[in-house]
């Protein structure tokens, strides 16, 4: 079941994408013909082989890429298509793979940036603010340290408070948790899971981690694998919030076949392919 | 108390017992004989040759017209270089059309521009500040130009989505992003610039550490010819040092460079 969305916003509805890379040289289709629906304020997992098209996706979505054919709307209003393609927006914020903190300010600095560069807040106002949200999950000590001084999962975590702040449709993060031991791990989707739980968003979350997938998500979209299209979308219906012992559920290794069943697919799939154009 | 220790660290500690080992080493190399280098003085000799220079006006004016060409020319280097590098970096435009003229010119050695330098400027004076401003000019534009296209898109991705304007992005994103590029490169130039300068000196100057080095050569004054050089590495290393004592202050972020 999705939490509501700020005041119900944040559906996005993807339809019939196609995305050629260089379609006059090399003519690589990362996607085709891809479709699918996510309700406002619904938690959606993006899962799939390396390379499908997952990012590109994002990317699209963001407004970072064009797209070659169809369409992406975000609460009915459409924000890319072959002709019209909408610029990256506060409502649509992102959290990158590989961290996008800026290096040269401050945890302060970094989470106040947006409101501050929009002129949307007086300087003083959106340090109040960044103050409670760093209280709230216990970073308050961490304002003056600079991005290079903290461990990479409290950088992720900042970034992800650098979001929030905007108060954004939509949060898409782009497999945020990348490289972060088991451990850590544990505590970034406690952390995500109360600021889901807090402030409900719409969530577009990219991870090849299937139980990351299956404890977060209330949908998992299971892409094929390049050119991407939906092989299969499993709906997550687990209440919220969720604790780890819910990974040991019946429920949840049912799900998790499923979802490992279609993705092990694609990825053989994928590996075949792989395995062919090295020949 | 604290301030002394704060300023005797162990780091100067070490620098200072790597001089003392140098001099050491070097008073052993004299001491021997070691063929090739029978003719170099003592350090000693050198000390007093460079107690008694320090004593005459005329060895501080050469300090300081040597200071003021090398800040002229990098200065300007920098004023010139380091917008050319950011457009270069930000207008892919402006690059197609500046960077082949000036990747033919990079290649070109400072020093083989003096004879044109001599002939086109119409005072030595200006002729000198000119080849200082060659030789640190290529590397802080290649740098600057490094340093903004090494700039992560995913920090410019980033700074639209959060609202900044293009602006913005320059301002805020693209000079402090290349910001330790700058400095490596003004850091490098400071190096070359006295490497240029002293050449300049010694071919073109009437005056400066560079002459003052030549003219002790001429008059076989061997204990002179290594006082100006060490004037000129202890010139050269406190230009650096000023460069990167600004460098820490203007990245705070970084710890070290």
């Amino acid at each position: 079941m999705a939490r509501n969305g700020q005041n119900g916003q944040g559906a996005i509805s993807i339809r019939n994408v196609t995305k050629i890379y260089d379609p006059e040289g090399v003519h690589v289709v990362a996607m085709q013909d891809c479709s699918f629906e996510i309700a406002a304020g619904e938690f959606a997992v993006i899962v799939g082989p390396s390379g499908c098209g997952k990012t590109t996706l994002l990317n699209a979505i963001a407004g970072f890429d064009n797209i070659t054919a169809g369409e992406i709307y975000l609460d009915g209003e459409l924000i890319s298509s072959p002709q019209k393609q909408i610029k990256p927006n506060v409502d649509r914020m992102v959290v990158f793979q590989n961290g996008a903190l800026f290096p040269w300010k401050t945890v302060m600095e970094n989470i106040i940036y947006g409101p501050i560069v929009q002129g949307r807040m007086k300087k003083s106002e959106a340090i109040q603010i960044a103050r409670e949200m760093l209280n709230q999950v216990g970073l308050n000590e961490i304002e003056s340290k600079y991005p290079e001084e903290l461990s990479s999962g409290v950088q992720r975590r900042v970034e992800i408070l650098r979001a929030m702040i905007n108060e954004p449709r939509v949060v898409m993060l782009d497999e945020p948790f990348r490289g972060l031991d088991a451990v850590a791990k544990t505590v970034m989707h406690e952390f995500l899971m109360n600021i889901y739980c807090t402030r409900p968003r719409t969530m577009f979350f990219i991870t090849h981690d299937l139980d990351e997938a299956i404890f977060l998500g209330n949908k998992v979209v299971i892409m094929t694998t390049r050119p991407a299209q939906v092989k299969k979308i499993v709906c997550v219906n687990m209440p919220w919030p969720r604790e780890h012992h819910i990974l040991g559920s019946e429920t949840y290794l049912g799900l998790k076949k499923e979802v490992l069943e279609a993705v092990h697919e694609e990825a053989k799939k994928a590996f075949e392919a792989g395995e062919r154009e090295m020949a | 108390m604290k301030k002394l220790k704060k300023v005797f660290n162990i780091r100067v500690l070490r620098g200072i017992i790597s001089i003392v080992i140098f001099v050491g080493l070097w008073q052993l190399v004299v001491f021997v004989k070691v063929p090739y280098l029978k003719n170099l003085p003592y350090p000693k000799e050198v000390a007093l040759d460079g107690i008694s220079a320090a004593g005459t006006k005329i060895y501080w004016l050469n300090w300081e017209i040597s200071l003021i060409r090398i800040f002229i020319g990098f200065i300007a280097a920098q004023l010139i270089g380091i917008p050319l590098g950011l457009a270069m970096g930000v207008s892919r435009k402006f690059k197609d059309f500046t960077f082949p003229v000036f990747e033919i010119l990079r290649p070109i050695p400072p020093i083989a521009w003096i004879p044109i330098a001599i002939l086109f400027w119409p005072t030595r004076e200006l002729s000198i500040y000119f080849l200082v401003f060659i030789g640190a000019f290529s590397i802080i534009v290649i740098n600057v130009l490094q340093g903004v296209s090494n700039i992560s898109v995913s920090l410019k991705w980033a700074a639209s989505s959060l609202g900044a304007r293009p602006k913005d992005i320059f301002w805020r994103i693209m000079i402090p992003g290349s910001l330790p590029s700058i400095v490596t490169g003004m850091t490098v130039g400071m190096g070359v610039t006295w490497n240029v300068l002293i050449a300049a000196e010694m071919i073109a100057g009437q005056n400066g550490l560079g002459r003052m080095t030549w003219e002790a050569y001429t008059n076989y004054n061997i204990p002179l010819i290594v006082v100006g050089m060490v004037s000129i590495g202890v010139a050269g290393y406190l230009c650096s040092s000023l460069i990167r004592w600004l460098g820490e202050r203007a990245m705070p972020w970084k710890k070290r460079f």
